[in-house]
């Protein structure tokens, strides 16, 4: 368990991905059957009891200690489940036996609603302060790991010597605490079987388009389809199954009833997620915002914002595998596959026909729609194949929006960075005061993140723990150019609107701040 | 006599009116008694200083030889009497050379005890246990969410991450004093015997707890400015907390961030800090340390200073011991 929890910790408090790789790796190897699924399946999300409200936390630790020394702990630390976890009185139990997190598993899922708490409770009189808070977040489902899933199986495929969409292929076939799959990674067993229906199949990638992509590529060979900037799903429905996967796997389908009750079908289907009504119309990002990043979803949002899902490419049709197939042979039978399915539910990415290079040029920078952001590039005869092939599919996105800002606040960054401020808060002018309008932490160079930190250093006006302010005054300043994809309206901002993908492009330290952009621009540029 | 009338604070600092001295006064008096040689508890300046020799020899190696007009060393357990009143230094356990004062005079027994802590420190002498009628404590992790785990299970954590990731240097946070030398004992404890780099301004206190033979092992700069990154890579290196927030620590590769710290337990301040690997290593007593000195000291009366005091308080009206804040102005908390 300790173990378990220290992983927890280090996961948590490392920036660097490939540490975290390492530290998961190593854990993987380390830990034996099944703690180490246990822990996998803890930080991917799949690990769930019958959960413990707050209050029955807060009942248990009133039975053993004085509630005014609670308060004031509690008032300290902040977190209740922290609080709790370090403020436990010790040696209920022997302490010196560490007990593995598979007995504590057991236990809490053998426990029945009227003896929850009691086993949680001699639980944590056998535990430490570290893994008394792995055990409390687990049980009321807080945990934080700063790993997703999708970093979880490339440590997985990293540990296996494996490809990671071997792992996603399989992923969805298996449970905690996924022994099979760990005695394919050791190389004691074949590949487990994807036995169950409707699983994900892993989804193909596009690259930028960089210099000299262009010029070597014949435009006959490539179909062009605009870049919608909705979220990449896919459909799939088998038996009686439907699932709506993310790119990385996951299934998002209970934050789509709408959609999964449309999909009416038996085959997998790629494409875009997006709301709206087709054909007439489709919503902005803004719009699609209201829907991502929720379990669940309110009726009222559901019907202000109905989703659906334009369709790009068929990875089966019936029970017919077509990622062998060349595109051209997909599309015409995707043409044929959406037209049966419910129209305002499932429509096709059109064609963009054009002329030659300079033609798609102007048509990606200016799109027709403002959920568009830029021109796909698919070749005719590519097969479907998973990961980012360089060659066959090309993204060539519209130029981002840029704008001028005066750099206010600068945080010092974490490992390599530590010792840097790197992390930028910049703001522009409403009246006469600059207003925050978002964070950015790269996009810069190395000489030049020198260069800015030097400044932050000899221009603080004041500091609060790492976070300095800084000069910045309409003569007196650093101006950033700083480059971003949209903007949304923001109500948790105060300047009422939150950029999407912002990093600063170049430093100006040219010009004035007083000639930074207002906030007006910023208003105009809303979606 | 009262023992408000023995002791009680003032704005210079906690002052016994029958001896005329001060503990730990913050600013300039002429006779002061000094618990240990941190610099908010032992300041220059002063008429006449009395201390142990350890701390003594500590502050003159912080502020030069003539860092107080006159000064008296104050040997562990020995009686000295100070215009009547009488007094004797007794370890604490915090750092090297740290005392707890007694103060005895008509009839009653104040001991003041400074910063102390009770687990065990190979580099400073044992805490040791003086009853008295009046306890005078620290709080710095006066409340029951402090407490401190096993020093060597810490360090097990750094020298098992250094093995982790043997490309990237580890860089631990701790305060110059007491804690760096204390570290860097219990990595040697641990079976480390690769040489460590440590700042500059670890050097001279480093070389004056060898002296006082206490074995660090092999002690590098970690300031050389030539070289490459690739030289400190898989190497550990100590210094003050504040060293590796500055262009200073740009030197080495890709950094893991240790702090030894009780800090380190909340993790908020972890993360507030940007540390990557923390440690809960503490020179301070935790909450369980403190409950028991107080219960056995016997005191009938504990009078609180410099932490979170009303914890403390509240936990010795519930025991029916007669408790008090002192409100001290001018102590910091540990390494902040």
């Amino acid at each position: 368990m300790k173990r378990f929890a220290e992983l927890l910790d280090r996961l948590l408090l490392t920036p660097s991905r490939n540490a975290k790789l390492k530290l998961m790796i190593d854990h993987f190897r380390e830990t034996p059957d099944p703690d180490r699924g246990l822990a996998l399946a803890a930080i991917t999300g799949n690990l769930s009891f019958a959960s413990v409200k707050p209050a029955l936390l807060r009942a248990l630790i009133a039975e053993r200690m004085d509630e005014v020394l609670f308060a004031y702990s509690y008032d300290y630390v902040g977190d209740l489940a922290e609080t709790i976890s370090l403020v436990w009185p010790e040696g209920g139990e022997a302490n010196d036996d560490d007990i593995s997190l598979s007995y504590a598993v057991d236990r809490l899922h053998a426990a029945s609603r009227s003896d929850a708490p009691a086993v949680l409770a001699g639980l944590l009189d056998r535990l430490e302060p570290a893994s008394r808070f792995a055990i409390i977040k687990l049980v009321t489902g807080g945990l934080r790991v700063g790993v997703s899933a999708r970093l979880a199986k490339q440590a997985l495929a990293d540990f296996g010597g494996v490809d990671v969409h071997d792992i996603e292929e399989v992923w969805h076939g298996l449970e905690p605490p996924y022994e099979e799959l760990f005695a394919w990674l050791d190389g004691n067993a074949a590949k487990p079987e994807p036995g169950r229906l409707a699983l994900f199949r892993p989804v193909m990638l596009s690259n930028p388009v960089q210099d000299g992509d262009l010029a070597r590529l014949d435009p006959q060979d490539y179909t062009a389809e605009w870049k919608w900037d909705g979220i990449r799903v896919q459909a799939v429905c088998e038996g009686d199954l439907r699932k709506l996967y993310s790119r990385t796997g996951d299934d998002i389908s209970g934050a789509f009833p709408d959609l999964v009750e449309a999909m009416d079908f038996h085959g997998a289907l790629d494409g875009e997620l997006l709301v709206g009504r087709p054909p007439e119309r489709t919503g902005s990002f803004s719009d699609l915002q209201q829907r991502l990043n929720r379990k669940t979803v309110a009726a009222k949002t559901i019907r202000d914002f109905p989703a659906f899902m334009r369709c790009y490419d068929i990875l089966s049709d019936g029970s017919e595998d077509m990622r062998t197939f060349p595109l051209s042979e997909r599309r015409t039978r995707l043409e044929a596959f959406v037209a049966r399915l419910d129209p305002h539910r499932f429509d096709l990415s059109p064609l963009v026909p054009f002329d030659d290079l300079q033609h798609l040029d102007r048509l990606r920078t200016e799109p027709p729609h403002p959920v568009i952001e830029g021109i796909m590039l698919k070749r005719l005869d590519s097969p479907y194949v998973p990961g980012r092939p360089k060659g066959p599919w090309f993204k060539w996105k519209r130029d981002p929006h840029t704008i001028d800002a005066v750099l206010m606040y600068a945080q010092r960054g974490h490992g390599k960075r530590s010792s840097f401020y790197s992390d930028y808060t910049f703001g522009v002018w409403r009246e006469d005061e600059l207003v925050p309008v978002g964070k950015a932490y790269f996009g810069f160079t190395d000489e030049e993140l020198r260069q800015i930190d030097k400044f932050v250093r000899d221009n603080t006006i004041d500091r609060f723990g790492p976070v300095r302010s800084v000069r910045a005054e309409p003569n007196h300043g650093l101006v950033l150019e700083v480059a971003f994809e949209g903007l949304n309206r923001s109500t948790r901002h105060k300047s009422g609107v939150a950029m999407r993908f912002p990093r600063i492009s170049r430093l100006r330290w040219d010009k004035p701040p007083a000639e930074a952009d207002r906030l007006d621009t910023l208003a105009a540029m809303l979606d | 006599m009262q023992p408000r009338d023995i002791l009680h604070p003032r704005p210079e600092g906690l002052y016994c009116p029958p001896g005329d001295f001060f503990i730990d006064p913050v600013r300039p008096v002429d006779r002061a008694l000094i618990t240990h040689g941190h610099s908010d508890h032992a300041r220059a300046g002063h008429g006449h200083v009395l201390a142990t020799r350890q701390t003594l020899d500590i502050m003159a190696l912080r502020y030069g030889e003539h860092f107080a007009g006159a000064t008296q060393e104050a040997g562990y357990g020995k009686e000295i009497t100070v215009n009547g009143v009488r007094v004797s230094f007794h370890p604490a356990g915090h750092v090297l050379g740290s005392a707890q004062i007694a103060v005895e005079h008509g009839g009653t027994r104040i001991v003041a005890s400074g910063d102390y802590k009770r687990a065990a420190d190979p580099t400073c002498a044992d805490f040791e246990l003086v009853p008295c009628d009046v306890f005078i404590t620290e709080a710095t992790f006066g409340l029951p969410v402090f407490r401190h785990p096993d020093a060597a299970d810490e360090i097990a954590r750094l020298l098992k991450s250094a093995d982790q990731f043997p490309e990237r240097a580890h860089l631990v946070g701790a305060y110059a004093l007491g804690k760096a030398q204390r570290v860097i004992r219990l990595i040697r404890d641990a079976g480390y015997s690769e040489p460590l780099y440590i700042h500059g301004a670890l050097a001279k206190l480093c070389e004056y707890y060898q002296a006082q033979g206490i074995d660090l092992g092999r002690l590098e700069p970690a300031t050389v400015d030539t070289g490459t990154k690739g030289d400190f890579a898989g190497a550990i290196v100590v210094g003050t907390p504040s060293a590796f927030a500055d262009r200073w620590a740009r030197r080495f590769p890709d950094p893991v961030t240790a702090f030894a710290s009780g800090w380190m337990r909340i993790r908020q301040r972890v993360k507030q800090r940007g540390v990557e690997l923390p440690l809960i290593v503490s020179d301070h007593s935790d909450w369980d340390e403190l409950i028991e000195t107080i219960a056995a000291t016997g005191a009938s009366e504990v009078w609180v200073t410099h932490g979170r005091e009303e914890a403390l308080v509240r936990w010795c009206e519930m025991q029916g011991i007669k408790a008090r804040p002192l409100h001290l102005v001018g102590y910091e908390d540990e390494a902040e």
